[in-house]
């Protein structure tokens, strides 16, 4: 008996210690350096323990700047991209022709470099000494008046910041929902047809709810990775992000340590934890709606 | 309402485009459904009982020919006008849903003047709960109920909106021997009750003999036979018909007619008036063949296997093409089982023959 409880210790040893130094010692790390007042990174020593990080991460107004186009991103893309998808999905599961086709054209983003991307977004937006950028020439063409997307007015930047977003994420979620819609029994949609279902009921009350599991794995992976955003902010405005007023959470922790106003693990840490806290209630809030919501 | 089928035919196109032609799934169904009966499809699978059933609840269209109900004709209407309910193998339940919802589906989906008060919708799906003896588990999700209490459901729920014809496609076929039996006494009460025209799908003989009014037998898209049960039994019109129908199985045998006597190997077994000399097909029913020591088809014996009731003798014969040769008979004249043979004296009611070439009756 004792042996084989031994045993059971020694087979999850590399799961543990893995997860031990990679995941766990880095977060009650985190939670301790966010309490450290005056905390000496030469000296790794500190003037004692309180709230002080916290309170002035969040006086800090590039951090609120930074939680203000965090939230927007997250509210404005999310729903966005997975009705977007759903739609996709819906229509790429209508077709007979061509499905394959389609099916490759809108995964090809998930599987294309980032900095080819990039690229082409500057294409589209960036004004440029030669051009306007070929949203704007489209925008004239039409007798408006062009506007600087990526050194613009912040409406500007944030538009482009949540297009490519959705544009960056929907291949996933179509390719999730696409599965999804295809492994509902043909049998349901038969049965409902023999009761003269008509289709948006159809939709409501036996697509929606069927699908509904992948559903919510994509609305609460989309919560965590539009919270998570900052390579993207990059690509697009450059890595002076406070400069730009684009700055997400993630970019202001990292600011923080490496920055070139830099340095301050404890500010970090605080900024990093609250993150935390953000995304943990907003997973919960998600779980709770969900059990009224998902059929498994 | 009866339901009459003239000259259909649904052809599928054939998916190796190599062979071409098309793969003909109903071929020329042609024959009446008299109102109020229960009909048994009972074919061997891929033989096409799933798609007839399909043209006749309107999934499908057919290629070709017309379907009527009554004196209606349905061809070309879509399935929800037709009035038809539907059973599926699998049940289809909506498993995010309870029971009450699940059978009130329906009739929530009637529209204009056909749309039905809250309470009514209730009452009605409370009838058909009641009906199928279900109505204690209204609050249940299929997924927290037994096969056969899923299986009630959905026939509760394909009789709610009172249909014309009712279609059930291999009902039992997911069940346990147990429930099986018991089921198939359920949808035989159900129909009784209702008195809706009911045609259901099976790839079971007995299930299909047990509560059939009528047996239509299907092979590789052709009717073989339409008959009742017990005819479909007694009389088959070809061998594979023979072979189909009954447990254990027809004794198959290479036979000869010579000067109207019937020889199954060395053994001169019966006398066949009237069939001229030539080679044949001979089928024997188990129960057609009585131990006799002065019996003239003499056989060897393998085992004798003791069912209480009766006892299945297994046994081996020069001129057998089926594997398992057995013959029932009562416990009383059963052979001893050291015996090395065994004679027996078929009774010529049980005895069929079948053409050498076209596999079709020959009758004496």
């Amino acid at each position: 008996m004792k042996s084989s409880k031994f045993k059971g210790w020694l087979y999850l040893l590399p799961a543990i210690l893995f997860l031990g130094i990679f995941m766990v010692y880095p977060l009650i790390d985190v939670m301790i350096y966010s309490v450290e007042e005056g905390y000496n990174f030469v000296s790794q020593t500190s003037d004692g323990y309180g709230l002080f990080n916290y309170s002035y991460v969040l006086h800090d107004p590039y951090f609120l700047q930074a939680v203000k186009n965090t939230f927007l991103i997250v509210v404005i893309t999310v729903p966005l991209s997975t009705g977007f998808a759903l739609l996709v999905a819906l229509a790429l599961n209508s077709i007979q022709k061509l499905r394959n086709l389609f099916q490759t054209v809108y995964f090809l983003p998930y599987v294309t470099n980032t900095l080819a991307v990039g690229l082409v977004f500057m294409i589209l937006f960036k004004p440029t000494a030669y051009t306007d950028g070929m949203v704007n020439l489209l925008i004239q063409f039409f007798g408006g008046e062009g506007v600087d997307f990526i050194e613009g007015p912040y409406w500007a930047k944030m538009f482009v910041m949540c297009f490519y977003t959705i544009w960056v994420v929907l291949p996933f979620k179509v390719l999730i929902l696409t599965s999804a819609l295809a492994s509902v029994n043909q049998d349901y949609y038969n049965a409902a047809k023999i009761d003269g279902t008509s289709k948006g009921r159809i939709f409501r009350r036996i697509t929606l709810p069927m699908i509904s599991p992948m559903l919510f794995y994509l609305i609460i992976t989309g919560f965590i990775g539009a919270f998570k955003a900052y390579s993207d902010e990059v690509a697009l405005f450059g890595t002076d992000l406070n400069g730009a007023g684009m700055n997400t959470i993630v970019g202001y922790v990292y600011d923080m340590l490496y920055g070139t106003a830099g340095g301050y693990p404890s500010y970090a840490s605080a900024a990093a934890i609250i993150l935390f806290v953000i995304v943990l209630t907003i997973t919960c809030i998600n779980l709770m709606v969900s059990k009224k919501t998902v059929h498994y | 309402m009866k339901v009459v089928l003239k000259h259909l035919t649904k052809k599928f196109p054939n998916r190796n485009k190599k062979i071409g032609g098309d793969v003909i799934a109903v071929n020329d169904f042609d024959f009446e459904i008299p109102d109020g009966k229960l009909i048994g499809l009972l074919g061997p699978s891929g033989c096409g009982k799933s798609t007839a059933l399909n043209l006749i609840c309107g999934l499908l269209e057919p290629t070709e020919g017309q379907i009527f109900f009554g004196e209606d004709e349905v061809t070309n209407l879509p399935p929800e006008v037709r009035g038809v309910g539907l059973v599926f193998q699998n049940y289809a339940l909506y498993p995010h849903m309870t029971v009450q919802q699940n059978i009130s589906f329906p009739l929530q989906n009637l529209k204009g003047d056909k749309k039905l008060p809250k309470e009514e919708i209730a009452r009605r799906a409370k009838e058909a709960a009641k009906l199928v003896q279900i109505d204690g588990l209204l609050e249940r999700k299929p997924s927290e109920m037994s096969g056969g209490q899923q299986q009630r459901v959905a026939i509760a729920r394909a009789l709610v909106k009172m249909p014309k014809v009712l279609l059930l496609d291999e009902p039992l076929s997911n069940l346990d021997a147990r429930l099986r039996l018991q089921t198939r006494e359920e949808i035989r009460r159900i129909q009784r009750e209702t008195g809706i025209t009911t045609i259901f799908v099976t790839h079971d003989q007995e299930e299909a003999m047990s509560i059939s009014d009528l047996i239509v037998v299907m092979k590789d898209g052709m009717i073989q036979q339409i008959d009742e049960p017990q005819d479909v039994y007694d009389d088959p019109v070809n061998l594979f018909v023979a072979k189909f129908l009954g447990t254990p199985a027809i004794n198959v045998f290479e036979g000869e007619v010579k000067n109207g006597r019937l020889i199954i190997g060395e053994d001169d077994v019966i006398a066949v008036p009237g069939v001229a000399d030539r080679k044949v097909y001979v089928g024997i029913r188990p129960e057609g063949l009585e131990p006799d020591p002065e019996g003239s088809f003499r056989c060897g014996l393998v085992n004798v296997e003791v069912m209480g009731r009766d006892t299945s003798v297994v046994y081996t014969h020069g001129g057998a093409i089926s594997e398992n040769l057995r013959a029932i008979v009562g416990s009383g004249k059963r052979p001893a089982k050291t015996e090395k043979t065994v004679n027996f004296r078929p009774d010529p009611l049980k005895v069929h023959l079948f053409d050498h070439e076209t596999e079709e009756r020959i009758r004496f």
